[in-house]
């Protein structure tokens, strides 16, 4: 590490102020202090920190992405092997699903970060942390038949529009990552519909089994609901869907990490649960009992199971920075976003991605719901006197 | 007795390197010093040159804004020197110090309890003791015009490697009554101690004349010895309140001027931290040369020296000298080595909050923690962190918020008449986003003061 530490030191000068790349101090920075925790020490306040910092803070949340990117990728190859009926290994099933899956996230991260650091050397800012974490997770929310165009597009605008213009993270009022998806969602239908959940390029001399289809289980969900895959298949995620959103299991490995780690807001997480459960249970109470196939009579649970709810009540929702902020507005933010998703769900079956836009539109509320809480603290304190 | 009051949010910061119960008595080095910086916020005004003669208790000056208010010598001898910096400020005013015979301003013994309140307070005002009470809100030294609400002390220092005030004031117990007896009557008999349930504390046995009720025990983590954090559970500031506090060793500084009639300035301090090589306690006269304190007692040449804790001390030096209001001296290594992916590595050996390390695993052990920042600074990003070290009815990030968008009605509703930095110290501690809260506090009451 000496002839790392080397490196820097050596080629600082020409960064800072005075030298030949000084515009450049961001990337520099941003380089070294990825290889380096730098040697600052306290002055003026605590003369001891705690360890932990947003780097450590963004590492953890992708260690608890990392189970569902496996399985992502491993699901990838089963469901191209399962389109085309030919038996593969578990390794096989892995690899196919590696390769496909990997350009979409080096494309994430590569032109993300690209563009971060463009402005961060525009600004003059430091290069935050942030794009780590949205880096992966928008490879995750995408079909793996996306365009790596679109990835690209979707680095782009999330970075600028759902981050930068703001003054970079920790700024932001809606979560990045799924304001990317967002947009390719409304503006690219075509590619964001239909058979594509599935990897089906051409395997030689085979064709797609009779009764194939490419139907997500939401998309059968708005159809009828007694023909979803059963309980325990929706939760392991052997179906369709997004890269990382199908299996609940890997997800729930990724909510003990960040729940244990404290990183994630185990309230945001449990409320929206309690959220979606409660509207489901009413509308069970509520459905038309001549109508047994309306979507309305849906068990509550299968909620939790369906789409992309986990994958968005563990890793969207939580986000620290677009959700709401004190901890009993936390409460009313999560099952706000799990009412949500189970009324649009049921009552809209145009936009199957409910868990999306009940949390963007929860995240414009998030101002809101922290005000009405502050204004009761206020109360609270002024009755103590 | 009141009933006894769980703090539940804070947080112990275990460090190697306690004071062990055995105090030496150092000799008063031959030149002490003054400092008007130890006194936030006041204009000195010199009342003595280089050469005059002084006794202890004499006043080398005063605040220009409240000229009572002056500024003793705690030794007697020779003014040698005047110190001046940058637009002639006064840095330190230096005392060639009379070793052999101490003189003082005399004054008469009285038992403060048969005293009335104006006397007290111009006994104090005389002495120049008065700068040991202070007052909530602002954490500035008391108006003496004032009467307040209350006096608080709080009889146990809960901060990282903090003195034992029990054993410290077990050396000073009859000035220590005295002295509470002096504050009672300041606070026309709302006189309230926090002492610590079933620990190192003052005991109940040495608060002989405090109104029983008036005594309140405390349970848990720092900073449940803060004595803002016991204001608050016991009789919170509200707008137009005011409250004073004095830490316990100088109330027995104040009974010394009633039993003894003298400005006696000698206290013990605990010296602490990891780069001590025998940490213990010492008897120092107030102005001492840290060189001289610290002597041969440093491990290491290259640490940290702190006047006071690890979370609210000031950076010092050798060549600096003890301040007005120490009762701590600590020394930690200083931390300016890059660690190579020091952000990835399991850490093992590192001290976080957050359970993204692994010290949560082993929850009494002890660190040697240095000063390394362990991170950049970053805008806000985590929330409810701060929630968990503040054990108070107060909404951190909002106050912080509102002081630095400089809206005072925000910050009057939020509480900032009742913090003062030192109770958010912790939250500047666990802050992933490295924000220097206590400096921010700071400058929201100095805002405040000025233009509330």
């Amino acid at each position: 590490m000496k002839f790392l530490q080397k490196f820097f030191d050596s080629t600082r000068p020409h960064f800072q102020k005075g030298g030949r790349f000084e515009k450049w101090y961001p990337a520099f920075e941003a380089f070294e202090t990825f290889a380096f925790v730098p040697g600052h020490t306290t002055h003026g306040g605590v003369h001891v920190r705690d360890a932990m910092d947003l780097k450590r803070t963004m590492t953890a949340v992708i260690l608890a992405l990392v189970p569902t990117l496996l399985f992502g990728m491993w699901n990838t190859g089963y469901q191209h092997y399962l389109a085309y009926g030919m038996e593969a290994t578990h390794l096989e099933n892995f690899l196919f699903g590696f390769w496909k899956v990997l350009p979409i996230i080096v494309v994430s991260y590569a032109v993300g970060l690209g563009v971060e650091f463009v402005f961060c050397v525009m600004r003059g800012h430091p290069v935050s942390e942030g794009y780590l974490v949205t880096g992966m997770l928008i490879p995750l929310t995408l079909p793996v038949s996306v365009p790596l165009w679109m990835v690209a597009l979707a680095a782009v605008f999330c970075t600028l529009l759902g981050k930068e213009i703001f003054g970079g993270t920790g700024m932001n009022f809606m979560n990045p990552a799924l304001l990317a998806r967002a947009f390719l969602f409304f503006a690219f239908p075509a590619y964001m519909s239909g058979d594509i959940w599935t990897d089906l390029s051409p395997e030689a001399g085979r064709a797609l089994v009779d009764g194939y289809s490419g139907a997500t289980n939401l998309v059968t969900f708005d159809a009828n609901f007694h023909n979803l895959p059963s309980p325990a298949d929706m939760f392991w995620g052997f179906e369709q869907g997004s890269i990382g959103e199908t299996s609940v299991a890997a997800i729930l490995i990724g909510a003990i990490i960040l729940i244990a780690t404290g990183v994630g807001s185990w309230r945001i997480i449990v409320a929206c649960c309690l959220g979606a459960l409660f509207m489901g249970l009413t509308f069970n109470f509520l459905a038309p009992a001549d109508l047994p196939n309306h979507s309305m009579h849906t068990p509550a649970y299968y909620h939790l199971l369906m789409g992309s709810f986990a994958f968005g009540t563990v890793y969207m929702a939580t986000d620290p920075v677009s959700a709401a902020q004190t901890e009993r507005g936390k409460w009313i933010y999560g099952i706000l976003i799990g009412a949500f998703t189970v009324i649009l769900r049921v009552f809209n079956p145009a936009y199957p991605e409910a868990v999306m836009l009940s949390i963007l539109l929860m995240n414009v509320f998030a101002p809101l719901i922290d005000h009405i809480v502050l204004e009761q603290h206020i109360k609270s304190r002024l009755k103590r006197a | 007795m009141g009933k006894t009051i769980n703090i539940r949010r804070g947080y112990d910061i275990k460090l190697v390197g306690a004071a062990e119960k055995s105090t030496t008595d150092l000799p008063v080095s031959d030149v002490i010093a003054v400092k008007p910086s130890d006194f936030a916020g006041i204009i000195p005004k010199l009342l003595v040159a280089a050469g005059d003669e002084v006794v202890a208790g004499q006043a080398l000056f005063y605040d220009k804004d409240r000229p009572n208010l002056r500024f003793p010598t705690p030794v007697s001898g020779e003014v040698v020197e005047v110190v001046r910096g940058e637009k002639r400020r006064i840095l330190e005013v230096r005392i060639l110090a009379d070793r052999s015979n101490p003189r003082y301003v005399e004054f008469a013994k009285a038992d403060p309890a048969t005293l009335g309140r104006a006397a007290v307070i111009e006994r104090l005002l005389d002495s120049g003791c008065w700068q040991y009470l202070r007052q909530r809100p602002y954490s500035v030294i008391a108006d003496p015009v004032d009467v307040p609400k209350a006096i608080f002390v709080s009889g146990f220092d809960s901060a990282p490697l903090a003195p034992d005030l029990g054993y410290v004031l077990g050396q000073d117990k009859e000035n220590f009554q005295a002295g509470l007896q002096a504050l009672k009557v300041l606070a026309n008999g709302n006189l309230h101690i926090g002492i610590r349930d079933g620990g190192e504390s003052a005991s109940e046995s040495d608060l002989a004349g405090v109104a029983p009720e008036n005594i309140h025990r405390f349970r848990g983590p720092h900073p449940a010895g803060n004595v803002g954090i016991q204001i608050h559970h016991v009789s919170p500031i509200q707008r137009g309140d005011i409250i004073w506090t004095v830490h316990p060793q100088d109330v027995a500084i104040i009974g010394r001027l009633f039993r003894e009639g003298r400005y006696r300035a000698d206290r013990v301090v605990a010296i602490a931290g990891s780069c001590v090589s025998k940490p213990q306690y010492v008897r120092v006269m107030t102005g001492q040369r840290m060189r001289e304190i610290l002597a041969d007692r440093l491990n290491s040449d290259h640490c940290r020296i702190i006047q006071g804790n690890v979370l609210t001390g000031k950076t010092s030096s050798l060549d600096d000298t003890l301040s007005f209001y120490t009762n701590q001296i600590t020394a930690i290594p200083e931390g300016d080595q890059s660690e190579f992916l020091g952000w990835l590595l399991p850490g093992f050996g590192k001290l976080s909050l957050s359970r993204t390390y692994f010290s949560w695993l082993w929850p009494k052990r002890a660190y040697n923690l240095d000063t390394n920042t362990h991170g950049e600074e970053r805008a806000f990003v985590m929330t409810g962190q701060y929630d968990q070290v503040l054990p108070m009815n107060i909404m951190p990030v909002y106050l912080l918020k509102a002081i630095l968008a400089k809206d005072i009605e925000r910050m009057e509703q939020l509480g900032i008449y009742e913090v003062a930095a030192e109770d958010f110290a912790l939250c500047e501690f666990v802050c992933t986003s490295k924000i220097d809260v206590q400096q921010i506090i700071t400058e929201g009451l100095e805002y405040m003061r000025k233009e509330g």
